[in-house]
């Protein structure tokens, strides 16, 4: 297990949240999403405890353009993967964004 | 004037095959064989240097037979060549092992693909080369003709007539190669019986058989468990389904064997259906009978299929569908792997399929380091047919599409990749330079193993969008609409962005939001079928799926 810390600028939107959500199941080829309040409305924070050595720079490049895409600036996200592929990343993130906007 | 040369003999392969069966004669009652005589029979037939079919199919295998060629001794039976398309079996690398046999010809080696690439470095067997199975068969007829071959058959009658059962594949081909030109052709049979269903190779083309102690084995090489299929590869799925399938009205087509394919076959009824497409795409196929398509076929959508094998367990399915497969007066399937490659090659208007590696001028592979699995069908199905002339919608917007502005005289066959940018962590599919290289150094090869040649993708297809390379007008565009749909690969994230969205702009490159694709909508809920009981289920209990399947 590798942990990677990362906070990144992303915009605020203030009708988002704030009740806790767990999303997605760890299991072959999935992961789990833990979306909480963060400490700064203007950054994004990831916490991702990840079953995959040496990948940090397309980790980072995955969540950079997550929270580009975006604004998920005041949230936490705790994300383990559990071998996940950035492509099963990136949609559970879209996920877990769109299931927010929606509760 | 040039005068007949009067001492020239002209059928010495009829008198050498008189020879052989001379030899074979206190091994055999007639034509029948005991198993216990079978070792004894190939050492007193076979000649060193012997060319030999030892049938091995990607599906049906002659066990017994080349277990009992393994059995030779390595003193009496030596130096042979093997021409045959798959190599599956332990006993199958024996052979060379032994020194029984040295030389290979072949097409596809998939579970044996490590052991193959330590003896090709030990040296321990030379290889001809790698064919697609239909250049293999026509090269049987040419230069790779069988001196004996070795094949299995369902069922043998008294006189040695052959009925092949569902799993026909490459038997009649085998047969006709050998038999004709004075070659000796050896059974191995289920069952002897009196009366056969049918007779598929006639007694007089067959030389001897045996019952042999066990059935032959036969791989369910093309079942895949719903279960297993991911959110991605039903994303991906849509796209196919949305962008190209109703973009271009494929109606005749040929699918791969991996999960990325089995999830269309599974959202025609549901997604496909959604947008209106029965009756407009995915009629007629050449497939093998893939449990994954009972849905489709249920729905109407699938309306004929010509097939190379068969498959474990859809036997009763298929006998219950005639209207859909090819079946026999007897009522079972009928199958055959040359005329289903020659389908694919010249009455398909797409093959679709997955691989591990893509370069970026789309040349892709399923040859990494240490194995040489070899190819099948695949370069075959997935290729352009240069000799074809017939016109059909697909063809014609595909070609059109590739001349541009220009005059059209062709069309062009889609041939889709479908792969996710990812196979796993440190393993990506899109990569700058393919291991087949490496591969042709390590093994001394004249060209890499590339699957299919990049000039003839038409399109790829990743979580991330469609490339169309058809669009593209120079190497460097389509070197840049492959690393626009590579995601997060090192490949993907070297792209031009500038000139990525530019290609998106011109619809080379298309998103699913660019397809009216909502990622979110991407889940197993739409798969027609979710587990194999819900394929048993659709097939109205017809379907019988193999033990390691039955996981309920």
């Amino acid at each position: 297990m590798e942990t990677l810390h990362l906070e990144l600028p992303s915009l605020q939107d203030d009708t988002l949240f704030p009740q806790t959500l767990l999303h997605g199941v760890v299991s072959s080829g999935n992961l789990e999403v833990l979306v909480e309040p963060g400490p700064d409305a203007a950054r994004c924070v990831f916490e991702v405890q990840t079953a995959a050595h040496g990948f940090s720079e397309v980790w980072q490049a995955v969540l950079r353009d997550f929270a580009t895409r975006h604004p998920v600036g005041g949230l936490t996200f705790s994300i383990h993967d559990a071998g996940a592929t950035p492509a099963v990343v990136s949609l559970r993130l879209d996920q877990a964004y769109q299931s927010l906007r929606s509760s | 004037m040039n005068a007949p040369q009067p001492h020239r003999v002209w059928n010495q392969e009829a008198q050498r095959r008189q020879a052989r069966l001379q030899r074979s004669v206190p091994f055999a009652r007639g034509k029948a064989v005991a198993p216990a005589d079978m070792v004894s029979l190939l050492e007193a037939l076979l000649e060193p240097g012997d060319r030999v079919c030892l049938e091995g199919n990607n599906q049906k295998q002659a066990d017994f037979l080349s277990e009992s060629l393994a059995a030779c001794s390595p003193q009496r039976v030596h130096d042979l060549h093997l021409v045959q398309s798959v190599l599956a079996l332990p006993s199958h690398m024996e052979l060379f092992e032994k020194g029984i046999a040295r030389r290979l010809d072949f097409s596809f080696a998939g579970p044996q693909a490590h052991r193959l690439a330590r003896l090709v470095q030990s040296r321990s067997i030379e290889i001809g080369a790698i064919h697609t199975y239909l250049e293999l068969f026509g090269r049987y007829f040419i230069d790779l003709t069988p001196q004996v071959c070795l094949i299995a058959a369902q069922a043998a009658d008294a006189e040695g007539n052959l009925y092949l059962g569902p799993n026909t594949e490459d038997t009649p081909v085998i047969v006709e190669a050998t038999a004709f030109k004075s070659g000796i052709v050896i059974a191995q049979v289920n069952e002897r019986v009196e009366h056969l269903p049918r007779v598929d190779i006639p007694a007089g083309w067959v030389d001897f058989f045996v019952v042999a102690p066990s059935p032959n084995h036969i791989e369910p090489l093309f079942t895949r468990d719903p279960r297993h299929i991911t959110e991605i590869q039903v994303l991906m799925a849509m796209m196919a389904i949305k962008g190209i399938y109703a973009e271009y009205g494929v109606e005749r087509l040929n699918h791969g064997i991996g999960f990325d394919t089995a999830a269309i076959e599974l959202l025609l009824p549901t997604y496909g259906a959604s947008l209106g497409l029965k009756g407009r795409v995915a009629r007629h196929w050449a497939l093998n009978p893939h449990p994954t398509l009972i849905p489709a076929i249920e729905a109407g959508f699938v309306e004929r299929v010509h097939s190379f094998g068969s498959e474990v367990g859809m036997e009763a399915y298929v006998a219950a569908r005639p209207d859909v497969f090819f079946t026999g007066a007897d009522g079972s399937l009928r199958s055959n792997r040359a005329f289903c490659q020659t389908a694919g090659l010249y009455a398909c208007d797409m093959f679709i399929g997955s691989t591990l590696q893509m370069d970026l001028a789309g040349n892709s592979s399923t040859a990494t380091l240490g194995r040489i699995t070899g190819f099948g069908g695949a370069p075959n199905m997935g290729s352009d047919a240069r000799g074809r002339r017939h016109a059909s919608p697909a063809w014609l917007k595909a070609g059109r599409e590739r001349s541009g502005s220009g005059t059209q005289v062709r069309g062009q066959k889609l041939v889709v990749q479908t792969v996710e940018t990812w196979r796993e962590p440190h393993h990506p599919t899109f990569v700058e330079r393919l291991d087949a290289w490496q591969l042709m150094e390590d093994m001394g090869m004249d060209l890499p193993p590339i699957m299919i040649y990049g000039d003839d993708v038409s399109h790829v297809v990743t979580e991330e969008g469609i490339a169309n390379l058809l669009l593209c007008r120079s190497p460097e565009e389509r070197a840049q609409a492959i690393r626009g749909v590579a995601g997060y690969t090192p490949v993907g994230r070297a792209r031009d962005q500038v000139l990525v969205e530019n290609l998106r702009d011109r619809g080379v490159i298309r998103r699913p939001a660019d397809l009216g694709i909502d990622v979110r909508d991407a889940t197993r809920d739409l798969l027609a079928a979710r587990s194999i009981k819900d394929l048993v289920r659709a097939s109205g209990g017809l379907y019988q799926p193999p033990k390691q399947f039955r996981n309920w």
